[in-house]
């Protein structure tokens, strides 16, 4: 059963390396880097939001100050922005320290509530600080490497960097403490389980690798400004969707999340014309209604069928959004 | 000193005064039964040693350290595990992975957690649930979860809060057993039940409450013969 796991996951991967080798097209490149980055900050957001059930809407935050992190590396010290891709995942997490500590000791949404406006607070620093951050003319790199291969493996990288650490995680002591801070945090608190830190311990990689995402996006896309990277509703609740879409609290759940997003997205784009976004936005609305869990969610539930266990008399239904 | 020692517990919520100037001890391996009305201010009692709520003033001494300070997930490393009246289930995990949550206290090896849930689950009676989610399971089963999970943790003194409270008379009957099991086992436990006669049975002293003040203390037969007693669950006619 385990061995069988990793056999698939070792074959995903390989799959995924010779990805450059059938795909040459430098648009269709394009658009798999794209879902690699989101797969990535789906991931991170994932191991907080669906994991540790700390909902953030402000991971666009972490995102910026990556991205930054590298863009003003160059832009002001004249230093490789790839720098950025170790600078920034830790000028994230440093920045999510205070908040962690502070949000995580009250209950309720605070801890939504704070990221929210700690993504548009950076949006709003960034566009007015304009003689450290270049303000909203934005930062632009003059990339070394413009093969998409390259980027596409240093992406491939992050992701798998990524994943296989909050898989460790999830599956490991903190793991198990996560979820049962999100299923009850009194029950956990009368655990023995210090609640505050174990949030922390979620919020601090999950910052991280968005951080890391960000800085990678600066140096891939080589433009950013405040509104791109601090944007609430294309990076923040995007985040949101992808990862409702994928299956929250799953292993593959964002990354399947980012793929279905990103490649109906640019379908719809090119072939809708000026009603992409409203068909888009009915789509999603659809497959989160009829499949609360996400794609990889229903399918572990249908598997679960499958192998059927019987239901106690007694027990709740299985709490499915339509009646 | 006592095991464990209870010295003039106080607390308000704003106006309200749900437990006055109590105090009470226990010597390790007793049975404390808790009993009073409605809204006496059992619940409270609890919340205030596993520290869900600060004291208003007060102290309490666990094997002579004083712990009204501590943290509530302190309090649980230390060796005092209880359980919720309105049971809090995890839902989405299976059993085993809630007694499993519970494990993880003392250990930090999914093996040695999971070897451990597996004993307990089987101590409790669950083992034939282990993998079913505990959303799905009935009343009487959730409430027997609440203890496992808290057994994991290896207490040593144990809050039982009306574990069983709407449970028909043979589940209760097994909760019972596993009450007197879990003593046997050398734990220590406060139980708080509104059935007379389980209380008069498993308990070796009981305490009375009424609105958050002791009103008896002593022997089963002394505190249910006891006038104050029977005014507070039988009304003033009968004392
Ligand atoms: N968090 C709270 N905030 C305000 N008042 C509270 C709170 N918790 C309990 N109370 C009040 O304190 C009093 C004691 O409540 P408590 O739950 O301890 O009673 P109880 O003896 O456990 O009752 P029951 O037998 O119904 O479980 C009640 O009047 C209750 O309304
Ligand atoms: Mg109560």
């Amino acid at each position: 059963m385990k061995n069988k796991s990793v056999l698939i996951n070792i074959a995903v991967l390989l799959a995924a390396l010779l990805v450059p080798v059938v795909i040459k097209a430098p648009y269709h490149l394009h658009i798999i880097i794209l879902i690699i980055i989101w797969s990535i900050i789906g991931t991170a957001w994932n191991l907080l939001g669906g994991y540790a059930g700390q909902v953030s809407f402000g991971h666009a935050a972490f995102f910026g100050l990556g991205a930054y992190s590298a863009g003003l590396l160059k832009f002001h010290f004249d230093i490789s922005p790839w720098w950025g891709v170790l600078l920034g995942p830790i000028i994230a997490t440093l920045v999510s320290l205070p908040i962690g500590l502070i949000c995580f000791r009250l209950r309720g949404p605070y801890f939504a509530l704070a990221m929210l406006s700690l993504g548009e607070i950076f949006r709003l620093l960034f566009t007015n600080l304009s003689n450290f951050t270049n303000g909203a003319r934005g930062v632009m790199i003059m990339p070394d490497i413009t093969s998409k291969m390259f980027y596409y493996y240093i992406s491939l990288f992050i992701l798998v960097l990524t994943l296989f650490t909050t898989y460790r995680i999830v599956n490991s002591k903190v793991g198990y403490y996560l979820v049962s801070i999100r299923e009850d945090q009194d029950a956990a608190t009368s655990l023995g389980i210090p609640t505050t830190l174990y949030k922390n311990l979620a919020l601090l990689p999950s910052a991280f690798f968005t951080g890391m995402a960000g800085a990678f996006y600066m140096n891939y896309v080589a433009f950013i400004d405040p509104n791109i990277v601090f944007n609430l509703s294309n990076v923040s609740v995007m985040v949101i969707l992808v990862v409702m879409l994928g299956g929250v609290a799953t292993t593959w759940g964002p990354t399947v999340g980012a793929a279905i997003y990103i490649f109906l997205g640019e379908l719809f784009r090119a072939t809708l014309g000026s009603a992409n976004v409203l068909v888009f936005g009915v789509l999603v609305c659809l497959i989160i209604l009829f499949l609360p869990n996400g794609i990889v969610g229903e399918m572990n539930t249908l598997k679960r069928l499958v192998r059927r266990k019987k239901g106690l008399p007694g027990g709740e239904r299985n709490e499915f959004l339509r009646g | 000193m006592s095991f464990f020692v209870a010295r003039k517990l106080v607390k308000r919520f704003g106006g309200l005064t749900a437990v006055s100037d109590l105090s009470f001890f226990l010597e390790k391996g007793e049975i404390l039964g808790v009993i009073g009305p409605n809204g006496s201010g059992k619940t409270t009692v609890f919340n205030l040693i596993s520290r869900f709520f600060p004291l208003t003033s007060g102290e309490i001494f666990f094997k002579g350290t004083r712990i009204d300070q501590l943290p509530a997930h302190k309090i649980c490393e230390l060796g005092i595990g209880r359980t919720f009246q309105v049971v809090k289930p995890l839902k989405r995990m299976s059993v085993i992975d809630n007694v499993m949550a519970g494990a993880f206290l003392r250990t930090n090896s999914i093996g040695r957690a999971r070897q451990k849930a597996e004993e307990i689950t089987d101590f409790c009676a669950l083992g034939q649930y282990k993998n079913v989610e505990a959303k799905s399971l009935p009343i009487a089963l959730r409430k027997r979860l609440e203890i496992a999970r808290s057994l994991a943790t290896e207490p040593e003194l144990l809050l039982l809060d009306e574990t069983c409270a709407g449970l028909n008379p043979r589940e209760s009957e097994g909760a019972i057993a596993l009450i007197r099991r879990i003593r046997d086992a050398g734990i220590t436990i406060i139980i708080v039940e509104h059935i007379m006669k389980v209380m008069m049975g498993i308990s070796d002293r009981i305490l009375a409450i009424n609105f958050g003040s002791q009103i008896a203390l002593g022997k089963p037969q002394e505190v249910a013969g006891h006038p104050e007693v029977i005014k507070a669950y039988l009304g003033d006619a009968h004392a």
